[in-house]
């Protein structure tokens, strides 16, 4: 996706400085996925195609109504169906739209060593920047929702860019311009956890006691996120994670590492350096050839 | 091959072992470059080296493929030289003198030191770590085989390998070129002085020159 103004950027992947911040720029948005509103007609997976111009490979039907049958770099969202049979014997169809959550603190950026490949808007939106990219797939280790899919024509990483370019302009994402069902809505973030928590109130009233807006807390809340008729069992949802984070190996390799271990380069190629200055070359006497051991000329007064 | 020169000096690496060595060491350059670039921002410019970022990515792998390759061709002709002997650990007791140049306190060694010996160890180890870390971490042929949890675990494994073998070759490099004076030329022009080698390594220039003096 095209980079909007570069006063918008608030996190920036593989940079160590501030990003411009005297604007305030726009307020927090959010996408709110009800899942109990869902009935799996996928108009979301065509309209995001049609407003992003991705086509991807035409299938195989596999026996389930997942089509595709995962996320792909031509696929930027996908409706996962999950058939779960209820402690009173009942089937219950729960349909999750998949997509990149849109974290406050996303993995992915500060996975990527690519300097300005993945940056965070102030609206909240994590955005590919695919010209920057240099396809290392260090995004997809990062991704506590394994969202990131690089692609076989150009070897670089693409997901949902939350329509960046309407919401530019004020409109909302294009599949929540096309949701018959008012399953998908799309506003400030604010608004999106107060209409969240309201349904999640209508739920607990028709008998879902346990229904629950999904905004974790682990990866600082999402610009995504979802209603949940079960929000104890967030992964009876195709294994949505109950507790995301970004992995703790992940953090080591691109936290606390970095700047210990660039230091500690950087210490010992000094501390070759002052070796030298105080302690001095070991040297051998060539002319002492045909006697005992020669010994070392010692440069250090002591 | 004549191990003692007709100039009086002795050989210690001929020409295939030099060029080698300077195959490995120039592949380990530019996988430095490239590999600090993706591991801090601060290195970022070094992949420039590499023709940008995204030839870095490229490129890497296929260069630590080679390196790997070549160091193990190499490592093969030094294994036996670099095994642990018992005199050894009396030298190894004896770090500050090593490194306050009291070269006198030493006791007597063969063609390596301790210091030399470790870090041919620790390279063999790292060379492996990052071999196999850095298969599994591959774009875009072989990482898609790994699981992604798995993955994270290799970045790691391959980035404490790399730091531990930069900061070897700091040192080696540090003692070969400026510390240890007359070591060079054993890797560029093949010989030691005498001197050298009766100094730096007795036992080694016993057996070079068969017996001789002390």
């Amino acid at each position: 996706m095209p980079s909007m103004q570069s006063l918008d950027i608030q996190l920036r992947s593989a940079t160590t400085t501030a990003s411009p911040q005297v604007r305030t720029a726009g307020e927090p948005v959010a996408k709110l996925i009800d899942i109990s509103k869902c009935i799996g007609c996928k108009a979301c997976q065509v309209a995001c195609m049609q407003w992003n111009d991705l086509r991807d490979d035409i299938g195989t039907t596999v026996g389930v109504y997942d089509n595709p049958i995962d996320l792909t770099d031509q696929s930027w969202t996908v409706m996962r169906f999950a058939e779960v049979v209820r402690d009173d014997g009942a089937m219950e169809w729960l349909i999750r739209k998949d997509g990149c959550m849109h974290c406050e603190d996303p993995g992915c950026l500060k996975a990527c060593p690519a300097p300005g490949a993945i940056v965070k808007y102030a609206n909240g939106i994590v955005d590919f920047i695919s010209e920057n990219c240099i396809g290392c797939g260090y995004c997809i280790a990062g991704c506590p929702f394994n969202i990131p899919r690089i692609s076989k024509k150009d070897n670089k990483a693409y997901k949902c860019s939350l329509c960046s370019d309407r919401v530019a302009v004020g409109w909302a994402p294009a599949c929540v311009k096309t949701c018959p069902t008012g399953a998908l809505q799309f506003g400030s973030k604010v608004d999106m956890v107060a209409r969240g928590e309201k349904r999640v109130r209508d739920l607990n009233e028709r008998g879902f006691q346990k229904a629950a807006l999904y905004n974790p807390k682990g990866v600082g809340g999402t610009h995504v996120m979802y209603v949940l008729q079960h929000g104890d069992r967030p992964e009876l949802y195709n294994n949505l994670p109950s507790n995301p984070t970004i992995s703790p190996w992940v953090s080591l390799w691109k936290g606390i590492a970095k700047p210990l271990m660039a230091l500690a380069l950087g210490v010992a190629a000094l501390g070759a350096f002052f070796h030298y200055i105080t302690r001095g070359p070991k040297e051998v006497d060539e002319s002492a050839d045909s006697g005992g051991r020669p010994a070392t000329r010692h440069d250090r007064e002591v | 091959m004549a191990v003692v020169m007709r100039s009086g000096e002795i050989r210690r690496y001929d020409a295939n072992e030099r060029l080698i060595h300077w195959i490995v060491a120039i592949l380990f350059i530019l996988l430095t470059a490239s590999g600090l670039a993706f591991f801090h921002p601060a290195f970022w410019f070094l992949s420039v080296l590499l023709g940008g970022g995204t030839w870095a990515r490229i490129l890497h792998p296929f260069i630590g493929v080679l390196m790997f390759v070549f160091f193990f061709v190499m490592a093969m002709r030094y294994w036996g030289d670099n095994k642990i002997q018992p005199y050894d650990r009396e030298w190894g007791k004896r770090l500050s003198d090593v490194i306050n140049n009291r070269d006198d306190n030493l006791p007597p060694i063969d063609k390596y030191n301790v210091g030399q010996k470790q870090l041919f160890w620790t390279m063999v180890v790292t060379m492996v770590l990052l071999i196999v870390s850095g298969i599994m971490m591959w774009r875009p042929y072989f990482a898609g085989a790994f699981a992604i949890p798995l993955i994270r675990i290799a970045a790691v494994v391959h980035m404490l390998s790399a730091f531990v073998l930069i900061v070897g070759i700091i040192v080696h490099v540090y003692a070969a070129l400026f510390w240890v004076r007359g070591s060079l030329r054993a890797m560029t022009r093949g010989t030691v002085s005498r001197a050298w080698a009766k100094h730096h390594h007795p036992l080694w220039y016993r057996r070079m020159t068969g017996g001789g003096a002390e």
